[in-house]
C-alpha cells in the first residue's frame, strides 16, 4: 500500500470524525441530543481507558509475559463492577459540584485550593505528556509498518514529520471541539462522540484480526488453546507480586487518570449512565481483551524472528497478505492513538489553564478590572494555549526521547504517577477529617518518589538520571538508590516504586490530616463531598418557611454586616410584597441570597450555609459557626449598635405584647359589661313593669296584688344577689377578701352544705353517697367559704342533673398535703365544647328558667377556692357532671396569696 | 412502584431487598479480586510452561461472570437513581442507618 | 275581633307583665319562651303583631327576625324587639333585618301598648 494513500486514508478517516464531531455539537444546540446522551455513547467513550498501548502493546505485552496484560482491564473492571461503592459518590459529587477536572476535585475538596490544584496538574501533566508522546510514536510507527512492508523505507525524520502532522492535526481538531463553547460544566458533545465512533472502531479491527487469527489461521479456539500451551514461555508464569499489584494499579488508573476522570466524571451527565457502563465498560474490555493472546500466540509462531511483538495487529494481516484487514487494523490502532490523545489533552489543558494558567494572568493583573466579557475569552484563549502547550509538549518528548523503547514501559510509570493522587482523592470522598496539608504532603511526597524510583530511571541509565546514582543511590548513600529505596531489594522496579509512593504518600496525607486544623471553608467543603447521598431535596425541606426566614436573617447579618443583611432580606420582602424583614422561602429568594452571601464567603461556603439553614442538614452546626466567626472578623461591624437594635427590638416586642393584652382585657371588659347589663335590666324590667300595673291598676284582686308584689319582691331579691356576686367576685378576684381561717372537720362542712342545698329544688329527692370515714379530716381553712363551694355545686347537681333517679357521689381523697373531695352526680354531664366555658363569668348553659341565677357561681367558686391555696375542675368521663375541689389541709396565712396576687397591697 | 395502601409488607420487603441488592454491589468487587487471584495460588513451579491456556479461559469465565453479575445488579440499582435525585424510592439515604456504609460518621 | 300579639320570651316575670298590660287593652296575647317552636307556629297561625325578645335561649331574636323576613307569609308582620343589653350595635342590627319597632328593657308600660297599639294599624 502507497504511503499517499495511507495518509489520504487518515485524512478521510479524520474528516469523517470532524463530522461525527460537527453534527453531534450542531444537534446538541439544537436540543436534539439525547441520544447522542445514552449510556451506550457513555460506555463508548469510556474505552478511551484502551488506548494505542493497548491496541498495539497488549499483543507484545502478551507476548513478552502471557497472562499479565489481563491485569490492566481487570482492574477497571473490578472498579466499574463494584460502581456503587466508589464511583456512584465520585460522579455526583463531580457533577454537583461541576468539577472540571481531577485537580479541581481535589482543589474544591480541601478549600478550594489552589496549591493542591497546582500539585495534581504538574502530577498530571508529568505523568501524561509522556503517554501523549507514546500515542505519538505508536502512530508514527504503524506508518513506518505499512509503508515498509511495501519496499519503501521511510527516513527517520519522515517519523517525526508524521508525529509533527499528526500532533498538529490533533490539536487542531481539539481546540475545535473542545473549546467550542466555555461549558460551566465542561462537556463536550462533540468530542465525547467522536471518540464513541472511534471505540466502536478499535473494537472492530481488533476482533476482526482476532477472528481472523482463530478462525481462518488457526482451526478454531480448541486449537488456538493449544497454540497458546505450545507457545507458552517459562517468562508468562504469573508472578504473584506484579499480578497483585498491578491489578491494583489499573484499578487506582482508571479512576486517577485526568482522561479518565474527564469522561466518567467530568463529561456524565447521569447516574443512570454509570449502571450501565458498569456492566457495559467491563463487557467492552473483555471483548478487547478476548483475542490478544491468540493474536500473540499465532505472531509468535509466524512472523520471522525478531519481528516486534508491538506491531503484531499490524504485521500479522500484512504478512499473511490480508491488506483489507490490515488497513482496518490501522485505523483501529489510529483510532485509539488520537482519541486518548484528544481526551488527554483536553483534560490536562482544562487543569493547566485553570490551575496555572489563569490563576497565574490574574495575579499579574491584579490591578486591572476585567468585565467577565474579557474573562471569557481569555479563558477560551488560554485553553486553546494550554491545548498546543501539551501537545507540543507530547511531540517534543517523542522528539527527544527519539521513539526509543523506553517509552513502551512509560505506559504503567503513568498510572503510578497518578496513582498518587488516589489517598488524596479518597480522603475528599470519605473522610471528613481530611485537611489540605495532609493532601498537600502526600501529594508531594508520593510525587517526588515516583519521580526518583520509576519516572526519572525509566529512561534507562545515564539519560536523566545519572549511572552512579542509579547504581550507588544518591550521595553514594545505597539505602537511596532509586530501585532499592531504603534497603527493598525484592521488589521489581514499578512495584518497588508503586509501593513506597503510595503508602509514604498515604501515611503523609492521613499524619498530616490528623496533625494539621482545617479551615472551616474545608470542613464545610468536606461535609459536603463525604455526605453527598444525604442531602435531600431542596423542595422537600421548605416546610415551614417563615421561621426559616427568621433562621436566615441573623446568619446573613454575620456574613453581611447587620444592616446590609436587613436591607437585603427588607428589599426581597418589599419585591414580594410584604412589609417587614421576613420574605417568603423561595428558590430566587434563596438563590439571590446565596448570590450575596458568595460574594463575601464564596460560593460553596455560601450554598452549604443557606442549606444547612433551610434544613438540608450536611454540615454540622459547629462547621457553620466557625466560617460565620471568621467571617465576623473579616467584616467590621459595630456590635454597640447590634445591641441597641436587639434591645430596641426587644423594647417593641414588649410593648406589642402588652397592647396585644391590653386589647384583649378591653374586649373582656366590654363583654362583661353587656352581661352585667343584661343581668341587671332583666329583673328591673319586672320589677318596673309590676310597679307600674299597680300604681295604674285600681281594679286589682287583691290576689293579683299580692302575687304582682311577690314578682317584684322575688326579682329584687335576685338584683340584689346579683350584686352580691358580683362585688364577691371583684373581691375575691383581687384578693382583698379577708378569710376567716381556722380549723375545722370536713365531714361536717360536707353535712352541713348538703342540708343547705336541700332548699334548691326541694321537690327532687337525691341519693347521697358518702364514705363517711374519709371524710373525717380536720383542716384548717376559711368553712365559711368552702361551704359556700360545696353549696354552689351541689345546688348546681340539684338544678341540672337530668337523672330521673338522681344521685350524688361525694369521694374525699387525700394527696400529699392536699386534699380532694370529688362530686359526682349521675346526670349526662357537661358537653365536651362546653367545659372549658363553665368557670366563666355568665356562662349559664342552659336557661335561666331553672338556674335563676346569674351564672356567676362556678365563677365564685373558682376566685374562692384560688384564694384557699386550692383549685375546682369539671371532671371529665365520670359518668356525670363531676367537680373536684382540691384544697391544702393547711392553708397558710392569707396575707402571702393577698400580697402575692396584689403587690399594690390592700391601700 | 407499588401503592403503599395495597400491600405495607411488601412495600417493607421491596426496600429490603434493595438494600441487600446495594451490599451485594459493594461485595461484588471484592468476590471478584478474590476469584482473579485464585490463579496465584495454584501454580506449579516445577513446570517449565505455565498452563496458560487454562487459566485464560479461566479468567474469561470469571470476567464474563462479572459482566453478567454486574448486569443483573444494575437492573436493580438503576432504580434508586434519578438524573436529579433518587426518587422518594424504598429507601432514603438518612433513613437507612446502618445500610449505608459508603458513608462514614461524621468525625466530630 | 281581637287583634293577637304573640309573645317571645324567656324571662316568665316579664312576659307575664307583658300579657298582663296587652290583655288589660284588649288584645289577645299568646306567650312562649321557646323561640325555635315559636318560628313554626308563627308561619301556621300568624300573629297580628309580634313581641320577641333578643336573647331567647338555644336560639337569637335575631334568628328568629331573620328567618320571618324570609318568608313571604311574614314578610310584613309588625315585629317589636325588646332587648336588655341595650347597645347600640343591636339596634343597628335589628333596623339591618326589618325590624318594626326597638325598645330596651325596662320599659313603661304605655310605651309598650302604644307601639303595640301602632303597629297593628286600624
Amino acid at each position: 500500500m502507497s504511503f499517499n494513500l495511507l495518509v489520504l486514508t487518515c485524512i478521510a478517516y479524520v474528516i469523517f470524525l470532524f463530522f461525527v464531531a460537527s453534527a453531534a455539537e450542531r444537534s446538541a444546540q439544537q436540543g436534539r441530543a439525547k441520544w447522542l446522551r445514552s449510556p451506550l455513547v457513555y460506555t463508548l467513550s469510556l474505552s478511551v481507558y484502551c488506548t494505542a498501548w493497548t491496541f498495539y502493546g497488549a499483543v507484545g505485552y502478551a507476548a513478552r509475559s502471557g497472562l499479565e496484560f489481563m491485569t490492566i482491564y481487570l482492574g477497571p473492571t473490578l472498579v466499574f463492577a463494584g460502581w456503587w461503592v466508589l464511583l456512584r459518590k465520585l460522579v455526583r459529587i463531580g457533577r454537583e459540584n461541576r468539577v472540571t477536572s481531577i485537580a479541581d476535585m481535589i482543589s474544591a475538596r480541601y478549600g478550594k485550593s489552589n496549591l493542591l490544584g497546582v500539585i495534581v496538574t504538574l502530577l498530571c501533566v508529568a505523568a501524561g505528556t509522556p503517554y501523549i508522546a507514546l500515542q505519538l510514536q505508536s502512530i508514527a510507527l504503524s506508518f513506518t509498518v505499512f509503508v515498509s512492508d511495501q519496499g519503501r523505507a521511510p527516513l527517520a525524520a519522515d517519523r517525526n514529520l508524521i508525529a509533527f502532522w499528526v500532533a498538529a492535526g490533533l490539536t487542531f481538531f481539539t481546540i475545535a471541539f473542545g473549546t467550542r463553547n466555555l461549558d460551566a460544566n465542561e462537556q463536550h458533545h462533540g468530542v465525547v462522540t467522536a471518540i464513541a465512533v472511534e471505540a466502536v472502531v478499535k473494537l472492530l479491527a481488533l476482533i476482526a484480526v482476532g477472528i481472523f487469527v482463530v478462525w481462518f489461521v488457526a482451526t478454531g479456539p480448541s486449537d488456538i488453546l493449544a497454540r497458546i500451551d505450545a507457545q507458552a514461555l517459562p517468562e508468562w508464569t504469573i508472578q504473584p507480586g506484579r499480578w497483585t499489584g498491578l491489578i491494583l494499579l489499573s484499578a487506582i488508573a482508571i479512576i486517577c487518570l485526568p482522561r479518565m476522570f474527564q469522561v466518567t466524571v467530568v463529561e456524565n451527565i447521569d447516574d443512570k449512565h454509570l449502571a450501565t457502563a458498569s456492566w457495559a465498560f467491563p463487557l467492552y474490555l473483555f471483548m478487547i481483551s478476548l483475542f490478544v493472546l491468540p493474536i500473540a500466540v499465532v505472531g509468535m509462531e509466524l512472523m520471522p524472528e525478531g519481528a516486534n511483538p508491538d506491531m503484531f495487529v499490524l504485521t500479522l494481516p500484512l504478512h499473511l497478505g490480508q491488506d483489507g484487514l490490515a488497513l482496518l487494523s490501522f485505523l483501529g490502532g489510529f483510532s485509539a492513538a488520537t482519541s486518548m490523545v484528544i481526551v488527554a489533552s483536553l483534560a490536562l489543558a482544562t487543569m493547566v489553564s485553570n490551575h496555572i494558567v489563569v490563576p497565574l494572568w490574574l495575579k499579574l493583573r491584579a490591578a486591572r478590572n476585567l468585565d467577565t466579557g474579557n474573562m471569557r475569552l481569555l479563558v477560551l484563549s488560554v485553553r486553546r494555549l494550554s491545548i498546543s502547550l501539551v501537545l507540543g509538549l507530547g511531540y517534543i518528548y517523542y522528539i527527544i526521547s527519539g521513539g526509543s523503547e523506553a517509552l513502551a514501559a512509560i505506559g504503567l510509570v503513568a498510572f503510578v504517577g497518578v496513582a498518587q493522587a488516589l489517598p488524596a482523592l479518597m480522603g475528599a470522598l470519605f473522610w471528613r477529617g481530611a485537611s489540605r496539608n495532609g493532601a498537600a504532603l502526600g501529594l508531594s511526597i508520593g510525587t517526588f518518589l515516583w519521580f526518583y524510583t520509576l519516572f526519572l530511571p525509566s529512561f534507562g541509565p545515564d539519560v536523566l538520571l545519572s549511572a552512579q546514582v542509579m547504581e550507588q543511590g544518591l550521595f553514594g548513600q545505597s539505602w537511596l538508590r532509586p530501585y532499592s529505596l531504603f534497603g527493598l531489594t525484592t521488589l521489581d522496579p514499578l512495584l518497588h516504586a508503586l509501593f513506597w509512593s503510595l503508602s509514604l504518600n498515604t501515611l503523609a496525607f492521613c499524619l498530616g490530616s490528623l496533625l494539621s486544623f482545617p479551615s472551616p471553608i474545608e470542613r464545610v467543603q468536606g461535609a459536603l463531598f463525604v455526605n453527598i447521598f444525604d442531602r435531600p431535596g431542596p423542595a422537600r425541606s421548605w416546610t415551614n418557611p417563615v421561621a426559616q426566614a427568621e433562621d436566615l436573617l441573623p446568619m446573613a447579618q454575620r456574613i453581611l454586616g447587620a444592616s446590609e443583611g436587613q436591607a437585603f432580606f427588607r428589599a426581597q420582602a418589599q419585591a414580594q410584597g410584604k412589609n417587614g424583614f421576613l420574605p417568603d422561602i423561595t428558590p430566587e429568594f434563596l438563590q439571590g441570597l446565596e448570590l450575596k452571601m458568595s460574594g463575601s464567603v464564596g460560593a460553596a461556603t455560601a450554598h452549604a450555609m443557606i442549606s444547612q439553614t433551610v434544613g438540608t442538614a450536611v454540615v454540622s452546626v459547629e462547621d457553620l459557626m466557625a466560617v460565620a466567626s471568621e467571617t465576623a472578623q473579616i467584616i467590621e461591624y459595630s456590635s454597640q449598635l447590634e445591641a441597641k437594635s436587639e434591645e430596641l427590638t426587644l423594647t417593641a416586642r414588649k410593648l406589642r405584647d402588652a397592647n396585644e393584652k391590653l386589647r384583649t382585657l378591653s374586649d373582656q371588659k366590654d363583654a362583661f359589661l353587656s352581661q352585667i347589663s343584661h343581668e341587671l335590666r332583666t329583673p328591673m324590667t319586672s320589677i318596673r313593669a309590676f310597679s307600674e300595673i299597680m300604681m295604674e291598676s285600681d281594679g286589682l284582686s287583691a290576689q293579683e296584688q299580692t302575687h304582682f308584689a311577690r314578682i317584684i319582691h322575688d326579682e329584687s331579691i335576685r338584683l340584689t344577689r346579683l350584686l352580691d356576686d358580683l362585688l364577691d367576685l371583684s373581691v375575691l378576684e383581687h384578693g382583698q377578701v379577708s378569710l376567716d381561717i381556722r380549723p375545722v372537720n370536713l365531714r361536717d362542712l360536707i353535712d352541713k352544705s348538703l342540708t343547705a342545698s336541700k332548699s334548691v329544688q326541694a321537690q327532687r329527692n337525691f341519693r347521697i353517697l358518702r364514705s363517711r370515714d374519709p371524710e373525717d379530716v380536720d383542716i384548717v381553712t376559711d368553712p365559711g367559704r368552702l361551704t359556700q363551694v360545696f353549696i354552689n355545686i351541689l345546688s348546681n347537681a340539684r338544678k341540672y342533673c337530668d337523672a330521673a333517679d338522681p344521685q350524688m357521689k361525694i369521694i374525699v381523697r387525700q394527696r400529699k398535703s392536699m386534699i380532694e373531695v370529688d362530686f359526682i352526680d349521675n346526670g349526662s354531664g357537661i358537653a365536651r365544647d362546653k367545659q372549658a366555658l363553665i368557670f366563666e363569668k355568665f356562662s349559664r348553659l342552659t336557661d335561666s328558667l331553672q338556674a335563676g341565677g346569674a351564672g356567676l357561681g362556678l365563677a365564685i367558686c373558682r376566685e374562692i377556692m384560688n384564694n384557699l391555696g386550692g383549685d375546682i375542675d369539671y371532671v371529665p368521663g365520670q359518668g356525670g357532671a363531676a367537680f373536684r375541689v382540691s384544697l391544702p389541709l393547711v392553708l397558710e396565712r392569707p396575707l402571702d396569696a393577698a400580697s402575692r396576687s396584689h403587690p399594690g397591697g390592700a391601700g | 412502584m407499588k401503592l403503599p395502601s395495597r400491600n405495607i409488607q411488601f412495600l417493607a420487603r421491596d426496600g429490603y431487598r434493595m438494600r441487600r441488592l446495594m451490599d451485594a454491589a459493594r461485595i461484588l468487587p471484592v468476590i471478584g479480586l478474590v476469584l482473579l487471584l485464585l490463579p496465584l495460588m495454584r501454580q506449579d513451579s516445577g513446570t517449565d510452561s505455565p498452563p496458560t491456556a487454562s487459566e485464560a479461559v479461566y479468567l474469561f469465565v470469571v470476567w464474563i461472570g462479572l459482566v453478567v453479575t454486574a448486569f443483573v445488579m444494575s437492573l436493580g440499582l438503576r432504580r434508586t437513581l434519578g438524573p436529579l435525585r433518587p426518587p422518594v424510592g424504598p429507601l432514603p439515604p438518612h433513613q437507612a442507618g446502618g445500610d449505608t456504609p459508603t458513608v462514614p460518621p461524621p468525625d466530630q | 275581633m281581637e287583634k293577637r300579639v304573640l309573645v317571645v320570651e324567656d324571662e316568665p316575670n316579664i312576659s307575664e307583665a307583658i300579657r298582663f298590660i296587652l290583655m288589660r287593652n284588649g288584645w289577645h296575647v299568646d306567650v312562649t319562651a321557646d323561640g325555635i317552636a315559636a318560628i313554626g307556629d308563627l308561619q301556621t297561625n300568624p300573629p297580628d303583631v309580634l313581641i320577641l325578645d333578643l336573647m331567647l335561649p338555644g336560639v337569637s331574636g335575631f334568628d328568629i327576625l331573620k328567618a320571618l323576613r324570609a318568608d313571604p307569609v311574614t314578610q310584613t308582620m309588625p315585629v317589636l324587639m325588646l332587648t336588655a343589653k341595650g347597645q347600640a350595635a343591636d339596634r343597628e342590627e335589628a333596623v339591618r333585618l326589618g325590624v318594626t319597632r326597638f325598645m330596651t328593657k325596662p320599659f313603661a308600660n304605655a310605651d309598650v301598648v302604644a307601639a303595640v297599639r301602632e303597629m297593628a294599624g286600624p
